[in-house]
């Protein structure tokens, strides 16, 4: 079965005070129909660009994409033209964002901005578009849709926010759902609710999911599989199964190390020691040798590409390969 | 519509009382700061003594000051603000004469500076950094430094002088006539006007443009253009009417000067000539209106805010 | 104006910010402000030299700027006027910064029926339209320029007033205040020495830009004849004086007017990069 999604060789580049570095490079993946891929990382790793870049949503002149096929359903969103994509955007693939209070419009009420994508994608007359919201705003948990899409974001709740913008993102049935830390923001009982609702629309319509999350917890909950980043990178992608149960990266262990399930109970909570590499500053080599227990040499020198370890379980560490699992001094 | 988010409308004139109470005391004070015998002062140096004795029993001027200021609150309260010594006749009727000018001047001043404003800002916040921005924002820059009487003159140097356009000074009988001589004046304090408002509104249309709202939109697959009318414009007006409520007493100490350079008879003129004339029944007359005035836009400024802004609640 | 802070999504490292406005500004201020203090050496001609033989003549080598009615030179006096014009707008800045600091910091600080008067004193004045309140003040006083200065004085420290009590409200719950109470400080020690160092800067930046309001307000009243009195070289008066001869003399009101501009986008220059430097919002 051919993929719904395929990324290839994806990097973005971004251009600051005559610098230029790669925000993301070499990213690829591809995703099934109705299925819930994980896009796991610390913050800075690369996972919102990468999203936005999906879309081509990168803003402005600083930020472009240098390299790569985004591949949907055939099409490569990567060489179409600004009005090209634009007609994608919403209608094939829907998007929402961690904060659902900035992402609302304060001004338009909650039905109109529903309404206007409908409009926009469809071309169906205002009544028409308004019926249809009322219908998606109960489809997705809303209670009493009639009165409350005339409100504005300030009179709903957070968790009602998300399931007005996934309202909106799921307005003209796009096939993939990019979901940029949907739940962050959220209390814990609302996160639930919102994942709860995702994975129900990926069952009722077929949808399949982008969910980036650095939430091991929420991967292990809703998706199918998962892919890692790290420093701009897919370090590791596979099944969620094998990848949480057997990890090949060392990043990736010490990821699900870090999770309270797996921890030694709250307040002992290991973390990996050194902070993220900045954008504009990456080590050389694997991006994350400077805080790896296996460092060796070799790591500061060749920038480690992924290798299928296991059917379709790839990471992009040698040294597990050659099965080395203490560090030299 | 939540009507209860329009309760502030009953509330808020009791909560204006203060300050139109301070306001009184105030214009009472300055008159009553001049030196020498506020009634000789208050009608001038040429006053009959019947005229004199007359202003002496309608203020109270021989009472103690508390009481003087009871019979200046009370006469206000009958409309009576005193007469001109300059135009022989009641204050309150002559403002009544001079208050269309300056209206038609402010309201033209600000619709034109609005259709100034608001395109030269979206042409720059949408072209940011590039030479149509630069240029819209050194001349607005340097629109907040140009003196608005010095700007008028210029306009009549190139508009009135060289060609003949619109009328050098004066206000016109018919209406026609009218809008025809208040063209320039209104023209001069727009541009000035236009400075302030093109700056804000630049800047809250680049936040705007930025923010996750707009990304959220274009996500949703809305063009640009789309995505600016209906999301960006609409967020970043609202602070820029809150500027224009915050300037409208700079507005009004714009038309003052405006309507001296083109002698307009205005509430402004008025104002002026009756500093000179030492005419202080309508120097104190008109500054009062002139802040009872500042006080009603801004209320109504908070009653547009609140129409259009749907998170605000007063 | 900081929009670049504003504007920049969460997930995008900051971008610096130019230092030109801060420079060109800081270079035209100066400028003027050398040329006013050497103007007894730099202007050509004496600012009340009359010359009736050269009247109302166009810019030319001998009078760059052209002549007025009576002969004087233009160009000599803006340089002399500068004089007069960047006092109106240092005193008028002054006294205001001085009176509203003070006002607003002890309001801020005492609160209650303190802050509560005060507040309702600058909602008054605030209610008056600027100019009008300060040419009613000029109106009771006489004309001239110490009563600009007096009318500034009593009009203008209501913006200083406000913006710092906002700030102080805000530094009075802060930790080095807590710190310093706790040391046993006085009331007025740690108002003075501690909360307002922290909050001037604000006020320091807007008393730049507020330079051109009270620049332009100076100059419309000397304008209106009632600030600075002929024969007196200021920019306002020039151009007032200008006037009658727009038909014949466009250059007499044309150049004072341009100097006030000059001066005014100089001031809004340096107000502008010393608030993207020091980070303070509009």
């Amino acid at each position: 079965m051919t993929p719904l999604l395929a990324v290839k060789n994806l990097a973005v580049r971004a251009k600051m005070h005559g610098h230029e570095f790669d925000l993301v490079e070499d990213v690829a993946f591809s995703l099934q129909r109705g299925e819930i891929l994980g896009l796991v990382g610390e913050s800075g790793s690369g996972k919102s660009v990468t999203c936005r870049a999906l879309l081509r949503l990168l803003p402005g002149a600083n930020l472009s994409i240098t390299s790569g096929e985004i591949l949907f359903d055939g099409r490569d969103f990567a060489k179409m033209t600004e009005t090209q994509i634009r007609n994608e955007r919403g209608a094939s693939v829907g998007m929402i964002f961690q904060n659902p209070a900035s992402h609302l419009d304060p001004v338009m009420s909650i039905g109109d901005q529903v309404a206007e994508s409908i409009v926009l994608h469809r071309g169906v007359s205002k009544a028409e578009a308004w019926s249809q919201t009322v219908d998606l705003l109960r489809q997705v948990g809303i209670p009493d849709p009639e009165r409350r899409a005339r409100n504005f974001a300030h009179e709903f709740s957070g968790g009602m926010k998300q399931r007005a913008m996934i309202a909106a993102a799921l307005a003209c049935d796009p096939q993939l759902l990019i979901a940029d830390e949907p739940t962050t923001a959220l209390d814990v009982t609302v996160q639930a609710q919102i994942l709860r609702l995702l994975m129900d629309l990926r069952d009722k319509r077929g949808l399949s999911i982008i969910l980036v999350t650095h939430d091991l917890g929420v991967v292990a909950q809703a998706c199918d599989s998962i892919a890692v980043m790290y420093g701009g990178r897919i370090v590791e992608r596979g099944p969620k199964r094998d990848v949480l149960k057997a990890p090949f990266h060392p990043y990736t262990s010490r990821l699900i190390a870090c999770q309270p399930a797996h921890g030694l109970g709250a307040g002992l909570l290991p973390s990996i020691p050194g902070q993220p590499p900045s954008a504009g500053d990456m080590p050389s080599g694997c991006r994350f040798h400077p805080r790896c227990d296996l460092a060796q040499t070799s790591c500061r020198e060749t920038v480690p590409g992924l290798k299928e370890r296991v059917s379709g379980h790839l990471a992009a560490c040698p040294i597990t390969e050659a099965g080395i699992t203490e560090a030299r001094p | 519509m939540n009507l209860h988010r329009y309760r502030f409308i009953l509330a808020r004139p009791l909560q204006l009382l203060p300050v139109l109470f301070g306001i009184s005391i105030i214009t009472f004070v300055l008159v009553r700061l001049i030196p020498g015998d506020p009634a000789r002062v208050l009608l001038g140096a040429k006053s009959t003594p019947e005229a004199v004795a007359r202003i002496r029993a309608q203020f109270g001027l021989d009472e103690p000051i508390w009481l003087q200021y009871v019979y200046f609150v009370k006469n206000l309260v009958l409309g009576d603000m005193g007469k001109s010594i300059l135009y022989k006749m009641p204050v309150l009727q002559l403002i009544g004469e001079r208050l269309a000018p300056t209206l038609l001047l402010i309201l033209g001043s600000v619709i034109l500076a609005l259709a100034l404003a608001i395109p030269l800002a979206s042409i720059a916040a949408t072209r940011r950094g590039r030479l149509a921005d630069h240029t819209i924002r050194l001349i607005s820059t340097a629109g907040l430094g140009f003196p608005p009487f010095w700007l008028a003159i210029m306009l009549i140097i190139v508009f009135s002088v060289k060609f003949d356009l619109f009328p050098v000074a004066g206000y016109g009988d018919t209406w026609g006539d009218r809008l025809h001589h208040l063209a320039l004046p209104c023209f001069t304090v727009a541009l000035a006007l236009s400075a302030v408002i093109t700056r804000n509104l630049r800047a809250s249309m680049i936040a705007e443009l930025a923010s996750d709202h707009a990304t959220a939109a274009r996500a949703r697959g809305l063009s640009e253009r789309r995505v600016f009318w209906r999301h960006v414009l609409p967020n970043a007006v609202i602070p820029a009417i809150n500027l224009l409520a915050v300037n409208i007493g700079w507005l009004i100490g714009g038309t003052v000067v405006i309507e001296s350079v083109f002698s307009i008879p205005g509430m402004g003129q008025l104002l002026v000539r009756g500093i000179f004339t030492r005419d202080y029944m309508v120097v104190q007359s008109v500054a009062m209106v002139f802040a009872c005035a500042t006080v009603i836009v801004n209320f109504l400024a908070d009653v547009l805010t609140v129409a259009i802004d749907p998170r605000v609640e007063l | 104006m900081s929009t670049a802070i504003a504007s920049r999504p969460g997930w995008l490292p900051r971008f610096s910010k130019h230092p030109l406005p801060l420079l060109l500004g800081a270079g035209i201020i100066g400028t003027i402000v050398l040329l006013a203090i050497l103007a007894p050496v730099v202007a050509p001609y004496g600012p009340i030299a009359q010359n009736l033989e050269v009247k109302l003549q166009p810019p030319s080598v001998d009078h760059l700027f052209g002549t007025d009615n009576f002969g004087r030179d233009i160009l000599s006096r803006i340089i002399w006027g500068a004089r007069i014009d960047l006092q109106m707008g240092i005193i008028g800045v002054f006294f205001p910064f001085l009176i509203g600091t003070t006002v607003g910091a002890i309001a801020g600080y005492a609160g209650r029926a303190v802050d509560a008067v005060a507040m309702r004193v600058v909602d008054i004045v605030l209610a008056f339209p600027f100019l009008v309140l300060m040419l009613a003040i000029i109106a009771i006083l006489k004309p001239g320029l110490t009563s600009f200065y007096i009318a500034m004085a009593l009009v203008g420290w209501v913006s200083y007033a406000r913006l710092i009590r906002a700030q102080v409200l805000v530094a009075k719950s802060a930790d080095y205040v807590t710190a310093a109470r706790s040391l046993g400080y006085s009331h007025l020690r740690i108002l003075f020495r501690h909360i307002l160092p922290n909050v001037l800067t604000n006020s320091i930046v807007f008393s730049m830009s507020d330079v051109v309001l009270v620049v332009l307000s100076g100059a419309a009243i000397s304008y209106l004849g009632l600030g600075v009195q002929p024969p007196t070289a200021e920019w306002g008066i020039m151009i007032a004086e200008g006037q009658n001869f727009i038909t014949t003399a466009w250059w007499i009101t044309a150049f004072p007017g341009l100097a006030i501009v000059v001066m005014a986008l100089g001031f809004s220059m340096l107000a502008d990069g010393l608030g993207e430097k020091l980070g303070v919002r509009e």
